[in-house]
């Protein structure tokens, strides 16, 4: 009679999450850490994304021990990661019991021509997104919202992506898929600077870790993500959390570094 | 008349599915109304507390004091419905060592009961409260009711297990009646006020 797997409970999940804060975690410590600040799930991974590009070499799949232990010790949704492509190490996360599998731009892509086939997995997916076609996501949708028919037609075949979904987005104003923001969310502000431009959570990658009071930095996101809209909040939760992760000035990398552009 | 007898109903706007209860409200000629701030709860006639992560809206409830105020407004009968997340902030019971939060609703309830996100699954109830027509019930990572005390009215069960129930002004459901199409839940709820 019950029916696993479905489009419904796959999408289900992410509904779930909206207006919460998913934190990059590579322990079972940090995993305690995060949800005690109210982070609605968790990344399980080997090292935050700033320590995958200051280290250089291929990044995989974190070890199925750490991954089990956050599962072990944490109450809330654990996701962790695959490269583009490797649908074994996806396999692999699916049998741990991993809630959500993300097939993230910031490990080494292991294919580089194809996705995973996300049918094939009960678990739902993560996928990073730049632009319609897959960031300037919200400026995009605004734009179809102006368009005649004819016009979205010449767009879904840019985008190749599906017309029907296309005409959809155009209609609703909004992605038939929960939209979520990640890459150098580092303060409440940040944060809330995602919400207010349309995002309906955020994922906070070496923010929170690579700061100097993750317990507090990460409740003043968590806070600032729920009330994004209410400045002298936002005011509040800002005051006296210790320094920031030092991060890197977007301007000064190389094209080749930037791994939004990873992907097909 | 409808501008003065339309009924208003909070939903708990701190994390979670609240925008799809609010389209469900909105469209059986209610107000659904988000609330971000305790003070908000005095404009409505009844709450829904969403689904969502139980232990991040139950932390920020907490932070914006909210607790009291609810607890408030169930002692003066108002309707208050609590779905997945919102079922186990109501209960005065938790199975393991996690803290109640509400303590409103006589059950003790089992966290993440039918387990991880691949046994998340959708199926067909019987709930006779709401008529012979089946409901369509999608289970996300979701809970059970594990006990219930003597006047709670079981609503529905799947596998044996209490997934629905009702006691005077308080309704919780396991499942996520706000991702599906069937407005009986809402319109059930709705009913409640008086």
């Amino acid at each position: 009679m019950a029916k696993e797997g479905t489009l419904r409970v796959k999408t289900g999940l992410a509904e779930m999450l909206k207006g919460g804060v998913i934190m990059d975690v590579t322990n079972a410590e940090q995993a305690k850490i995060a949800e005690d600040a109210g982070a609605v799930a968790v990344m399980a991974l080997e090292r935050v994304p700033a320590d995958i590009r200051a280290s250089g070499g291929v990044a995989r799949m974190a070890d199925p021990l750490v991954i089990e232990k956050i599962m072990d010790t944490v109450t809330i949704p654990v996701m962790a990661k695959v490269r583009i492509g490797h649908f074994v190490e996806a396999q692999i996360l699916e049998a741990l019991g991993v809630d959500y599998i993300d097939e993230s731009e910031v490990l080494t892509p292991a294919d580089e021509k194809n996705h995973i086939n996300k049918w094939d997995f009960k678990v739902p997916f993560v996928c990073g997104a730049i632009n319609l076609g897959e960031r300037t996501i919200m400026g995009e949708i605004r734009r179809l919202q102006n368009l005649g028919k004819e016009e979205l037609m010449t767009v879904a075949k840019e985008l190749q992506a599906p017309y029907e979904l296309v005409c959809k987005v155009a209609e609703t104003g909004r992605l038939p898929v929960v939209n979520f923001s990640a890459g150098g969310i580092a303060t409440p502000a940040d944060a809330a600077l995602m919400m207010q431009l349309g995002a309906e959570g955020v994922f906070v990658g070496s923010g929170i870790f690579k700061s100097e009071n993750p317990s507090s930095r990460a409740k003043a996101i968590v806070e600032a993500t729920a009330h994004y809209n209410d400045p002298e909040l936002l005011a509040k939760a800002s005051k006296g959390i210790g320094v920031a992760m030092s991060g890197i000035d977007i301007s000064e990398l190389e094209k080749e570094k930037l791994i939004q552009f990873r992907g097909w | 008349m409808s501008g003065i007898s339309t009924k208003k109903i909070g939903v708990l706007d701190l994390q979670g599915a609240v925008r799809e209860h609010i389209k469900m409200i909105n469209e059986l000629s209610a107000q659904g109304i988000p609330i971000k701030n305790p003070n908000e709860l005095s404009g409505v006639q009844a709450l829904i507390i969403p689904g969502g992560e139980s232990t991040a809206i139950g932390k920020l409830m907490v932070k914006y004091n909210f607790v009291e105020p609810v607890k408030e407004m169930a002692s003066k009968g108002f309707p208050i419905y609590g779905t997945c997340a919102g079922l186990i902030l109501l209960a005065k019971r938790i199975v393991g060592n996690s803290q109640p939060l509400l303590e409103l609703m006589d059950i003790e309830v089992k966290r993440n009961a039918f387990g991880r996100q691949k046994e998340s699954f959708e199926t067909e109830l019987d709930i006779y409260a709401l008529g012979e027509e089946k409901y369509p019930g999608v289970f996300i990572r979701a809970p059970w009711i594990e006990s219930v005390g003597e006047n709670v009215e079981v609503l529905a069960v799947y596998n044996k297990k209490t997934v629905m129930a009702r006691e005077k002004n308080f309704l919780v459901t396991a499942f996520h009646p706000e991702l599906t199409n069937d407005f009986r839940i809402h319109k059930y709820f709705i009913d409640m006020i008086k």
